[in-house]
C-alpha cells in the first residue's frame, strides 16, 4: 500500500486528470491532423471541406482524398524539404554532440564547486528569449554585421563574407540554441560514471585516450543518443531558426508547414505534411524512450 | 589527469564564448546611438524610452505574462498529478499511454503541437460551440500541454528520490493522508514545484510558434511582436528589450544564488 | 555472549490465562508468488522486549510494517489489546514505528519533529511543548530543539527518531534495525540504553533486526523467522542453549553437528549412532524418541573440553588432530579433524591456553564434552 493511494478514488483521480488532459490535448489532436490531411481544401471558413458530406436528402457520404499525399510524393519540393530538414537535423546533432560533449565532460570533472555554477551558466542563456537568442546571430552574421565588420576591420577579407541567409547561418543558430539540450544529459550521465573504472583501466595497463575509447565513451552512449534525439527531434520540425537565417533556398518541413498554413491558407496540406513529419519522427522517438529509461535504469 | 586540464579549460573558455557572445553583443548595441544596429556612433538611452513608448509592445508583454503565469499554474498542479502517478503506482491501466504523453511533448516540434491543437479547437468549436474563438485561453491550455510535460519530468526526479519512510512516518504518527501530502510530501517537493513553475513560465513567454496557430485576432502575445518587428530588419529597440530580459534573469539567478547562500550559511550557524 | 537482561521472575508468555498485547492468527503476506510472511502464528505480551531476529528476506520486515498497517496481511488477523486492527490504517492504529532510516522531516527542526505526532492528535500548544521537552530529556537531546535533521549526527538522529516515536505513548514500539546504521561502539552503548528506556516506560517494543549479538543483549524473548516462517520462539538463553531446529542452531553462534540415528533411550538419556563421529554419543533428552529415527546431535564449539588421552568410562569421546587455529584475542578457535574426516570446531580461552602448554598444528588431542553438553534435533 502506499500512503498516497489509501482510497482508491484519490489514485484514480491522481491518474485521470493529467491522463484526460493530454489525451484530449496532445493525443486527440492527432486525428484530427489525419483526417484534415484527407480533406479538400476550399475557400470557407475553416478552409477545409467535411469528410462526411450529405448529398441529397439525407444520403450521407464519406469522401476521403489522398490528392494532399500525392502531391507530396510528386511534387519535389517537399520531398526536397523533407531531405533539408533530415540534412539539417543530423548535421547540427553532430556539431551540437562535437561540442557539447567535451563540454560537459569538463564540467563533470571540473573541481565539484565549480559544476553547479559552470552548469547554470549552460542553461542560463536558455532563460532568456529564443528569438531574441537568433535575433543577436543576424546582427553577428549579415553582410554588415559584427562578424565582417571585425573580419574586414582587421583586414582579413576584403568584402563581406555572405553567411547570413544560407544554410551555415541556419547550422549556427540551430547549434547555439539546441546545444544545451546535449550539454545536460551527457553531463547527468558523466558524473554518474564510475571513476575507479577507469582507474581499473588504467591498472590493467590502459592509457587515457584509450580508457576514453573503451571506457568513458561506452558508458555515456544512452547520453549520447538521448542528447542527439532532443536535438535531432524538434530540429526537424524547425520554423523560427530557418525562417529568420535562412535564405529562400533552405528548405524544410516546418517552414513550408508555416508557409502553406499561413500563407496560402491550405489546411489540408499543412496537416498531411505535419503527419509526414510525425511518421518521420516515430523512429527517433522510440531511439529516445529506450535510451531515457535505459539511462534511469543505470540510476541507482 | 594533470596534463588534461589546460585543454579542458580551453575548451570550457570557448564553449561559453560561443554562448555569450551573442548575447553581450545585444547588450552593447542596445546603447548605441545609431539606428544601425553594428554601427556604433555614440552611447544612448534613447531605444529603452522609445520601448516604454511601444504600447502595441507593452500590450503584448502584459498578455504574455498573463498567458505564461496562467500556464505555469495549471503546468504546475497537472505536471505533478502526472509525475506523482508515474512514481507512486507501479501498475494501473494507461501507465504506458501516459508515460509516453509526458514524454512526447518535450520533443514534439512546436508547428506540430500548434496546427494539431488548432485543428482540435476549431472541430470542437463546431462540435460543442467551445472554445468560442480563440485567443487567451487556447493559448493557456495549448502551453500547458506541452509545459506540463516539462514540470513532470523536474516533479518526478525529485519524486523518486524522496524517501517513502518519510510517509509512512506521518500515516504512522497519525496524519491522515491528505494531510500527509499538504505537511510532508509537498514541502520535501517545493524546490522542484518552483523550478517547474519558473520553467512552465519561461517556456510560455517564449513561445512563438504554438501561440501563432492557436491565437485569434486581438490576442498578440510579446513574440508575435518581436517575430513581425524582427522579421522588418533589425530594430534597436529589440536590442533594448533583449537586454532588460537578460537583466531580469540575470537579477532572478542572482537573488537565488543568494538566497541558497543564506540558507546554507544559516544552517552552518544553527549547527554550532 | 553477554545478556544485558537479567531474568525476570515473571514472564508473562508463560502466563497462560494472560491477554497478549499482540495476536498474530495464521497471518500470511504473499506478493505475486513470493510469500514474505507465510502462516504466522505469534503472541506478544505486554512489556516485552521482542525480537524479530533473521536474515534479510526471511519475512521480519514485512511483519513489522503489517504491526505498523504499512501493508495488510494477505490472509488471517492480527489484533492488538484484544482489538481486531486487520484493516484499520496506520493513522488509527495505537502502534508507533522507529524508522531504519528514521525518516526524519528534513524541513522540520527537532522539536517540530516531536512534536508531529502531538498535533496530529490536537494536543495544545502548552501542553504539547512540555511533552516535547520531557521527550529530549529522556533522549538527552535538549540542546537541539532547533537543529534540522541534517544538522544532527548518526547517533543524535536515531535518538530524535526514538523520542518522536516514543510521544504519543505508543502501546506498542515497533523499531526497525535501530542501531542498524549506527557504528558498532555507539550501537554497543545505545543497546543498553533502549533496553533502559523501555523498562523505564514499560511500553512493549518489537524490534526487526538481522544482529543476533544485538537480538541476545537486548530481548526478552526472539522470534527466529526463516523463509517468511518462525524457527523458534523463546528467551535469548534458551534459544542458544536449546536450538529445537538445524537452522535455529546455526543462525545463531556457532555449533557442530553431527548426522545419525537414536539407538537406544533410558530415562532422559538418549544415545545417538553417528558415523561420522565413529561411536555412539550420549545426550541428555527427555522427550521420547523412537529408536531408529533420523536426528542431529548439536554441540556448542565453548562445550567441548580437551584432553590428551583417552579416558575410562566417559562418554562422548572423540580422538581427532588439530588442523587450524584461527587467534581472535579472547578466545581462539580450534578445527579438529576426525578418522572420519569430519571437522569438529571447539574454542578455548586464551587465559587458558596461555597457561598450559598451548595447542598446535597437527596435535593429536582427545575432544570429551558431558551429555548435558549437547542437544538433539529432530528437525
Amino acid at each position: 500500500m502506499k500512503p498516497t493511494s489509501a482510497r482508491p478514488s484519490t489514485r484514480h483521480l491522481i491518474i485521470a486528470v493529467p491522463w484526460f488532459w493530454l489525451a484530449l490535448f496532445f493525443l486527440l489532436p492527432f486525428l484530427f491532423v489525419l483526417k484534415i490531411s484527407l480533406s479538400e481544401p476550399t475557400l470557407a471558413q475553416p478552409p477545409y471541406m467535411d469528410l462526411i458530406r450529405e448529398i441529397e436528402d439525407g444520403f450521407v457520404t464519406l469522401v476521403i482524398n489522398f490528392s494532399n499525399y500525392q502531391l507530396l510524393l510528386e511534387d519535389s519540393l517537399y520531398l526536397s524539404a523533407l531531405w533539408g530538414s533530415l540534412k539539417v537535423a543530423a548535421i547540427s546533432t553532430l556539431f551540437c554532440l562535437l561540442i557539447g560533449y567535451p563540454m560537459a565532460y569538463a564540467i563533470a570533472r571540473s573541481p565539484l564547486h565549480w559544476r553547479l555554477p559552470l552548469l547554470m551558466l549552460i542553461i542560463l542563456p536558455f532563460w532568456t528569449s529564443f528569438l531574441i537568442r537568433i535575433y543577436a546571430w543576424i546582427g553577428i552574421l549579415k553582410a554588415n554585421g559584427l562578424l565582417n565588420n571585425l573580419l574586414m576591420g582587421l583586414g582579413l577579407i576584403d568584402s563581406p563574407l555572405a553567411i547570413m541567409h544560407t544554410p551555415l547561418a541556419v547550422y549556427i543558430g540551430v547549434v547555439y540554441n539546441y546545444l544545451p539540450f546535449v550539454v545536460l544529459p551527457l553531463y547527468a550521465t558523466l558524473i554518474r560514471l564510475d571513476l575507479t573504472l577507469l582507474e581499473a583501466a588504467a591498472d590493467l595497463g590502459c592509457r587515457p585516450w584509450k580508457q576514453f575509447l573503451l571506457i568513458t565513451l561506452p558508458l555515456s552512449m544512452p547520453g549520447v543518443i538521448a542528447g542527439a534525439m532532443l536535438v535531432f527531434i524538434p530540429v526537424m520540425g524547425e520554423f523560427v531558426i530557418p525562417d529568420l537565417l535562412g535564405g529562400p533556398d533552405t528548405l524544410m518541413l516546418g517552414k513550408l508547414m508555416w508557409t502553406e498554413f499561413f500563407s496560402n491558407k491550405d489546411w489540408p496540406l499543412a496537416s498531411s505534411l505535419a503527419a509526414l513529419l510525425l511518421v518521420v519522427l516515430i523512429l527517433p522517438f522510440v531511439l529516445l524512450r529506450h535510451f531515457e529509461r535505459r539511462s534511469e535504469e543505470g540510476n541507482p | 589527469m594533470k596534463q588534461r586540464l589546460p585543454l579542458l579549460i580551453t575548451i570550457l573558455l570557448f564553449g561559453y564564448a560561443f554562448l555569450y557572445i551573442p548575447i553581450a553583443s545585444l547588450i552593447v548595441y542596445s546603447f548605441n546611438e545609431s539606428r544601425l544596429v553594428t554601427v556604433w556612433s555614440g552611447f544612448s538611452t534613447q531605444w529603452y524610452s522609445k520601448l516604454l513608448e511601444n504600447e502595441q509592445l507593452l500590450g503584448a508583454a502584459w498578455l504574455s505574462v498573463q498567458i505564461a503565469a496562467l500556464t505555469a499554474t495549471l503546468a504546475v498542479v497537472l505536471g505533478t498529478l502526472a509525475a506523482l502517478a508515474l512514481v507512486r503506482f507501479r501498475r494501473f491501466l494507461g501507465r504506458g499511454s501516459l508515460e509516453v504523453m509526458v514524454t512526447a511533448p518535450l520533443v514534439m516540434p512546436d508547428v506540430i503541437i500548434g496546427l494539431s491543437l488548432l485543428l482540435l479547437f476549431v472541430a470542437m468549436e463546431g462540435l460543442i460551440g467551445w472554445p468560442a474563438g480563440r485567443g487567451m485561453t487556447t493559448i493557456v491550455i495549448a502551453h500547458t500541454t506541452f509545459a506540463m510535460a516539462y514540470v513532470a519530468v523536474v516533479v518526478q526526479s525529485r519524486l523518486a528520490h524522496m524517501d517513502l519512510s518519510l510517509e509512512e512516518a506521518a500515516l504512522d504518527l497519525g496524519a491522515r493522508p491528505l494531510k500527509v501530502f499538504f505537511t510532508i510530501t509537498l514541502p520535501i517537493i517545493a524546490p522542484a514545484l518552483i523550478a517547474g513553475w519558473l520553467l512552465a513560465f519561461t517556456l510560455s513567454l517564449d513561445d512563438l510558434v504554438v501561440a501563432s496557430f492557436v491565437s485569434g485576432p486581438g490576442a498578440t502575445t510579446l513574440p508575435m511582436v518581436v517575430y513581425s518587428s524582427v522579421r522588418l530588419g533589425v530594430s534597436p529597440e529589440i536590442n533594448a528589450l533583449a537586454t532588460i530580459i537578460v537583466a531580469l534573469v540575470t537579477l532572478a539567478v542572482l537573488i537565488a544564488g543568494f538566497v541558497l547562500w543564506r540558507q546554507e550559511k544559516q544552517n552552518r550557524l544553527d549547527a554550532h | 555472549m553477554s545478556t544485558a537482561r537479567q531474568f525476570k521472575p515473571e514472564e508473562p508468555w508463560q502466563a497462560p490465562e494472560g491477554e497478549p498485547i499482540v495476536r498474530l492468527e495464521n497471518v500470511t503476506k504473499r506478493f505475486g508468488a513470493f510469500y514474505a510472511v507465510d502462516d504466522i502464528s505469534l503472541n506478544i505480551h505486554a512489556g516485552e522486549f521482542f525480537s524479530l531476529l533473521g536474515p534479510s528476506g526471511c519475512g521480519k520486515t514485512t511483519l513489522l510494517r503489517m504491526l505498523a498497517g504499512f501493508e495488510t496481511p494477505t490472509s488471517g488477523r492480527l489484533l492488538i489489546d484484544g482489538q481486531d486492527v486487520t484493516d484499520i490504517p496506520p493513522y488509527e492504529r495505537p502502534v508507533n514505528m522507529m524508522f531504519q532510516s528514521y525518516a526524519l522531516f528534513p524541513h522540520m527542526n527537532v522539536a517540530d519533529n516531536i512534536a508531529f505526532g502531538l498535533k496530529q492528535e490536537g494536543m495544545p500548544k502548552s501542553e504539547r511543548q512540555d511533552r516535547v521537552a520531557e521527550l529530549m530529556s529522556l533522549v538527552q537531546i535538549e540542546p537541539l530543539a532547533k537543529r534540522k535533521p541534517h544538522q544532527l549526527s548518526g547517533g543524535q538522529r536515531q535518538r530524535v527518531a526514538l523520542a518522536r516515536s516514543l510521544a504519543k505513548h505508543p502501546k506498542i514500539l515497533l523499531l526497525d534495525e535501530p542501531l542498524g546504521a549506527l557504528d558498532k561502539k555507539l550501537r554497543e552503548q545505545t543497546q543498553f540504553e533502549l533496553v533502559n528506556i523501555q523498562e523505564r516506560l514499560g511500553i512493549t517494543f518489537v524490534v526487526v533486526t538481522h544482529d543476533q549479538e544485538e537480538a541476545m543483549t537486548m530481548s526478552s524473548r526472539i522470534a527466529l523467522m526463516h523463509e517468511g516462517r518462525i524457527e523458534q520462539v523463546d528467551p535469548p538463553r534458551r534459544l542458544y542453549e536449546f536450538p529445537s531446529t538445524r537452522y535455529a542452531a546455526s543462525f545463531i553462534g556457532s555449533v557442530n553437528l553431527f548426522d545419525g540415528y537414536v539407538t537406544e533411550q533410558n530415562d532422559d538419556q538418549v544415545r545417538v549412532q553417528c558415523d561420522d563421529a565413529g561411536i555412539q554419543l550420549e545426550v541428555r533428552h527427555s522427550q521420547p524418541l523412537v529408536p531408529g529415527m533420523a536426528v542431529t546431535v548439536a554441540l556448542r564449539p565453548e562445550k567441548v573440553r580437551v584432553i590428551h588421552q583417552l579416558e575410562a568410562d566417559t562418554p562422548n569421546q572423540l580422538r581427532g588432530v588439530i588442523k587450524e587455529i584461527a587467534y581472535l584475542g579472547d578466545v581462539s578457535i580450534y578445527h579438529v579433524e576426525l578418522a572420519s574426516g569430519k571437522r569438529v570446531q571447539f574454542t578455548q580461552s586464551n587465559v587458558q591456553a596461555l597457561a598450559e602448554q598451548p595447542l598446535t598444528w597437527d596435535e593429536e588431542v582427545v575432544l570429551s564434552w558431558s551429555a548435558n553438553s549437547c542437544g538433539v534435533l529432530t528437525e
